[in-house]
């Protein structure tokens, strides 16, 4: 009985935790915070096992029919992404304690695990459903709640950071509601599920076309694809450790999934997505967000604002599995959309450890870092391999895909790009690399090891950086099914 | 026994390698002289065929399959591994010899790999530990040439990852077998592997990073890199003709850059490059014979050339010279580092009793059967050259010529144990070549001590040899520079210098000021757009970013009305 209504509560539970967090001190806030997030990576695991083993899931809210009331549907591809994004929340949530109190303060860490669990909440809310309007709904929850998470930052800049991921993300959202808006008028459904069928028999209207655009520009706008990603390194470089670990992870993969779903079901059914030549738009500006912002990155000194730099080109591999347009190319951007969710996340809470210590993480300010914190560099340079996608680890997984998925369609210049825009990463995170470990550390320095609780949590994503890529049969199998439901255009 | 044999032998080597710098004391110096061992065991308890196999991306891998070729490789790796442990021990910086056991370990991996994926594995892991190797050098010099040597494989990597992406997508098949040359993702796994072997243009890597390794981290360099790619070349491109010619251009470049050259382990460096070549040359040529001689080759390759940079390395261990004009004179107090070290250089001229008079002759037989009387003459020319650039000159400048006064000490007991026992084999299987030949892939019925072929062997060094003497004055070594490719990308410009010719430091000087003007205005216009405060960087105003935005929108508007 009970595990019928998994779909509502892994969206109600951390919505109405969230409340329950400000009323309580600090250190207890980040204990809920916690158990929520355990509770939902728990949730989001039974839903999965059950997608996989009995088919799509469709709960109705309220028990009102679909077209009318809210749906939430649950297929292959939501049920992955509902995963990584309630696993990656529980890891960053379990490394943050002692990250949060330094860098927010204790007066406000319980706003902050608030608005954490609210972001939560969304992310997971805008996934789940199979509704377009409470899409806009869940999406605007999670955006405010990551606005303020923002905000938070130490750096004073963070706030004009947020202000303008605020302006940047507002825009999108309102693009996309009015997308939504003409989708309606022309089809008088929100149900996704009722819009696939219906669209197609006004497919060649002026409405749906200029739905379309707005759809396009909103959500490339929420998930950084370039040049829309002007708002993301700020943001990024600026927020406070766990916010940079949770949003490069999750926000941006959870647009890519929002992205999948309208271009690839939604719009799918109607060809649409074929005819408007979104395939090949989406193949330049994906190369040109590899070769653009990694070579920004390279030029970098404040790592945090590198590494957000290699998300906007990391994003660009995604897009351009979706941009490839052949199954096993989808399949790669799909795979890369986890994996580059668990090494980035890696990355960013080993460098959250580095800025527990000593603040601001410059270049310079890792020189010798290599011998007074072993464990973390260690673990940067494993995760620094999966970027560049050494054999073995998550990174290569995905590169392998998206490579078959490019020869598949005879695309050898693709590949050779594809390549070539994979050795960039060693030239950045070489130079971090060479701070680390071959310049010698100052004299005055006392540093140590971050905490053990931050080690261990983090190593827990450097492990899968490793796992994952040896072992395929849940990333890539799983992805390949997710593939395929969006493929089918249901 | 199959439960053993299904892990791959190698990774004994590698987790040997992990726990070392754990390790103290006795336990440290029994696991490095132990386990190369145990991994001999092991590799000869492999039987033929596929032992192991594992379902990764929907393909059955097979980490573990026994061949000939396979198992002869993997054995020289062991005994490499072995001689080079006990001359590193001497030393003693744990760090390098985890990383050379590491390296070594996917050495043995590559050489027993049943398919394409697990071999771009090992070959990554190789790769790693050998780059930590050169690091472990210790200099700025060695971290810098580090960097370089890490950059060069890891484009070579990728390459190869490409080429066997491409050849599993168009046959559905990883099986690691012979191929011909008829896609270009077959052209990129020949590549990959070149790059590896030492082969033009970009052959430069090994001669600028290995003679920055410490002394001992040289000799585990000189070792695997090349010889898994030659490994790899014979088992996939065997008989391809273009071979022959590559394999050529290597005899000579390594020959007339090692003449040039002034720094003794890069003398032995260009060698390794002129020594791969006759391999190459040989796999080119293809035939029983010819990939016999090959894979003997290599085999005896790696104990002598082990040989002479051990007695470099004790030189540079003992006096911390490396340039020939700094040193000679030095048999009045290194004379067993002296003598071993001149069986190391009879053995690489293909001395009669020794090593390499019962492989090296294989290759060149294998010419003479076919039409291929040109190669045969070049081949017997570069033998010469051999003798002329390893033979004598190593041993002649560092050991004779004038008194330097320098007055070393003999190298350490372990360094002298490690070369008499390289030193032993070169002359045991020069004496007594039966059990090599039995190891080759192909039977053989060949008879290296023939009179003619002994006498033409001889005049060929005597008259080499009295080249060499002749010549003296000219190639008496000064202080120069010698430009090489690795000029191109070091300095990322294409300025055409005559590869050959331009020795003359005015030249160079002018050459590298051109080559560093176009490289400063490339990362200019690179920093311009792409710096901190290129425009692709600055932090925008929100007005321009939402304008971005506007004029994003109404393209697509346009765009999707049209």
């Amino acid at each position: 009985m009970s595990s019928l209504h998994l779909p509502a509560l892994l969206v109600v539970v951390p919505l109405l935790s969230a409340p329950l967090c400000a009323l309580l001190p600090g250190r207890l806030s980040w204990f809920v915070a916690v158990v929520v997030s355990l509770a939902t990576l728990a949730i989001t695991w039974a839903v999965h096992d059950r997608v996989l083993a009995e088919g799509v899931i469709s709960y109705m809210i309220g028990n009102w029919p679909s077209p009318l009331g809210i749906e939430y549907r649950i297929d292959e591809a939501n049920a992955f992404v509902l995963l990584l994004v309630a696993g990656v929340g529980a890891v960053v949530a379990l490394w943050g304690r002692e990250s949060v109190a330094a860098e927010v303060g204790r007066r406000q860490e319980r706003w902050y695990w608030t608005m954490y669990l609210l972001a939560l909440a969304g992310l997971l809310g805008v996934t789940i459903t199979g509704d377009a309007f409470n899409v806009f709904v869940f999406l605007e929850i999670s955006s405010l709640a990551s606005y303020v998470l923002i905000g938070f930052g130490r750096d004073r800049r963070a706030l004009t950071a947020a202000y303008q991921y605020l302006i940047m993300g507002t825009i999108g959202a309102t693009f996309f509601v009015i997308g939504v808006g003409l989708l309606y008028t022309m089809t008088g459904t929100l149900n996704m599920a009722d819009l696939a069928a219906r669209l197609p028999l006004v497919e060649e209207t002026r409405p749906v076309h200029a739905a379309f655009a707005f759809l396009v520009v909103g959500i490339s706008l929420k998930l950084a694809l370039f040049p829309l990603h002007l708002w993301l390194p700020n943001a990024y470089a600026y927020a406070p450790s766990v916010t940079t670990a949770f949003l490069s992870a999750t926000a941006t993969k959870v647009a890519v999934y929002m992205f999948l779903r309208f271009f690839l079901s939604i719009f799918g059914g109607a060809e649409l997505f074929e005819l408007l030549a979104l395939p090949d738009i989406l193949l330049v500006l994906s190369l040109a967000a590899i070769f653009a912002a990694s070579t920004v990155a390279i030029f970098q000194s404040d790592v945090k604002r590198m590494l957000a730099y290699s998300s906007v080109a990391q994003i660009g591999y995604i897009t351009l599995g979706i941009g490839i347009g052949t199954r096993l190319a989808l399949t790669g951007g799909i795979v890369h959309l986890f994996n580059h969710a668990v090494m980035k996340g890696a990355l960013f809470l080993l460098l959250g450890g580095i800025a527990y210590r000593i603040g601001n993480v410059t270049l310079d300010r890792l020189a010798g870092l290599g011998r007074r914190m072993p464990v973390t560099t260690a673990g940067i340079v494993i995760a620094g391999l999966s970027l560049v996608g050494t054999p073995g680890t998550v990174g290569f997984v995905s590169k392998w895909y998206l490579a078959q998925g490019a020869l598949e369609r005879g695309w050898w210049w693709l590949v050779a790009l594809i390549v070539v825009g994979s050795l960039l990463p060693v030239v950045y995170l070489g130079r971090v690399i060479e701070a680390a470990y071959f310049r010698p550390a100052p004299a005055d320095s006392a540093l140590h090891e971050a905490t053990p609780q931050m080690l261990v949590t983090a190593w827990i994503l450097v492990v899968a950086c490793v796992w994952f890529g040896l072992d395929t049969s849940l990333t890539v199998d799983v992805a390949s099914r997710a593939a395929e439901a969006l493929w089918r255009g249901q | 026994m199959a439960d053993i044999t299904a892990i791959p032998p190698g990774l004994l080597l590698v987790a040997a390698g992990l726990l070392l710098p754990l390790l103290r004391g006795r336990l440290q110096d029994a696991l490095v002289l132990l386990v190369p061992a145990v991994t001999l065991w092991l590799v000869w308890q492999v039987p033929d065929g596929v032992v192991s196999t594992v379902t990764l991306f929907g393909h059955t891998l097979e980490p573990v399959e026994g061949t000939r070729l396979g198992r002869l490789f993997a054995t020289v790796f062991c005994i490499m591994t072995f001689g080079g442990g006990l001359y590193a021990l001497a030393i003693k910086q744990p760090l390098e010899l985890a990383a050379a056991f590491v390296y070594s370990g996917s050495a043995v991996g590559v050489t027993l790999a049943g398919d394409l994926v697990t071999l771009l594995v090992f070959w990554e892991v190789m790769a790693v530990g050998s780059t930590l190797v050169v690091w472990c050098g210790g200099s700025d010099k060695a971290k810098a040439a580090g960097l370089r040597y890490l950059a060069i494989h890891l484009l070579g990597g990728v390459v190869l990852m490409a080429g066997i992406a491409g050849e599993v997508q168009a046959t559905g098949s990883v099986e690691l077998g012979p191929l011909t040359l008829d896609s270009p993702a077959r052209w990129l796994i020949l590549a990959g592997f070149l790059l590896n072997a030492g082969a033009p243009p970009l052959s430069a890597w090994l001669p600028d990073a290995y003679p920055e390794a410490s002394p001992s981290g040289m000799v585990f360099l000189s070792a695997f890199t090349t010889k898994t790619a030659v490994y790899a070349l014979l088992v996939t491109f065997a008989g391809a003709e273009l071979l022959v010619w590559v394999g050529l251009y290597m005899v000579f470049y390594g020959i007339v850059y090692a003449i040039l050259e002034n720094d003794m382990r890069r003398i032995l460096a260009y060698s390794i490059v002129n020594q791969v070549g006759f391999m190459v040359t040989g796999i080119g040529l293809g035939g029983a014979l010819a990939l016999n001689g090959a894979a003997s080759h290599a085999f005896v390759h790696i104990l002598y050339k082990a040989l002479l940079l051990m007695s470099a390395g004790a030189v540079l261990h003992a006096t911390g010279k490396r340039k020939c004009t700094d040193l000679g004179g030095l048999f009045r107090t290194m004379p067993i580092t002296a003598t071993l070290g001149i069986v190391g250089a009879l053995s690489i001229s293909a001395f009669p009793l020794t090593s390499g008079f019962v492989s090296k002759s294989m290759i060149s037989g294998a010419a003479t059967g076919g039409h291929l009387m040109y190669v045969w003459l070049l081949l017997a020319a570069a033998s010469a050259g051999v003798f002329l650039h390893a033979g004598i000159k190593f041993p002649w400048f560092v050991f004779f010529q004038k008194d330097s006064g320098l007055r070393p000490k003999e190298a350490p007991l372990l360094m002298r144990l490690a070369m008499t026992f390289f030193a032993v084999l070169c002359i045991g299987i020069g004496v007594w070549p039966q059990p090599l030949y039995a190891m080759l892939p192909f039977p053989v019925d060949y008879v290296p001590y023939t009179a003619d072929h002994v006498v033409t062997q001889l005049q060929l060094l005597l008259f080499s040899g009295l080249a060499f003497f002749a010549m003296l004055p000219a190639l008496r070594r000064t202080l120069k520079i010698t430009l090489d490719w690795d000029f191109f990308y070091r300095r990322f410009a294409s300025a055409i210098a005559g590869e050959f010719t331009t020795e003359s430091l005015r030249a160079a000087a002018r050459a590298e000021r051109m080559a560093e003007l176009r490289a400063q205005r490339f990362v200019a216009g690179l920093y311009r757009h792409h710096g901190p405060e290129g425009i692709l960087a600055r932090s925008w105003p929100t007005g321009s970013m939402v304008l971005w935005v506007a004029v994003l929108l109404a393209a697509y508007l346009v765009l999707f009305y049209l």
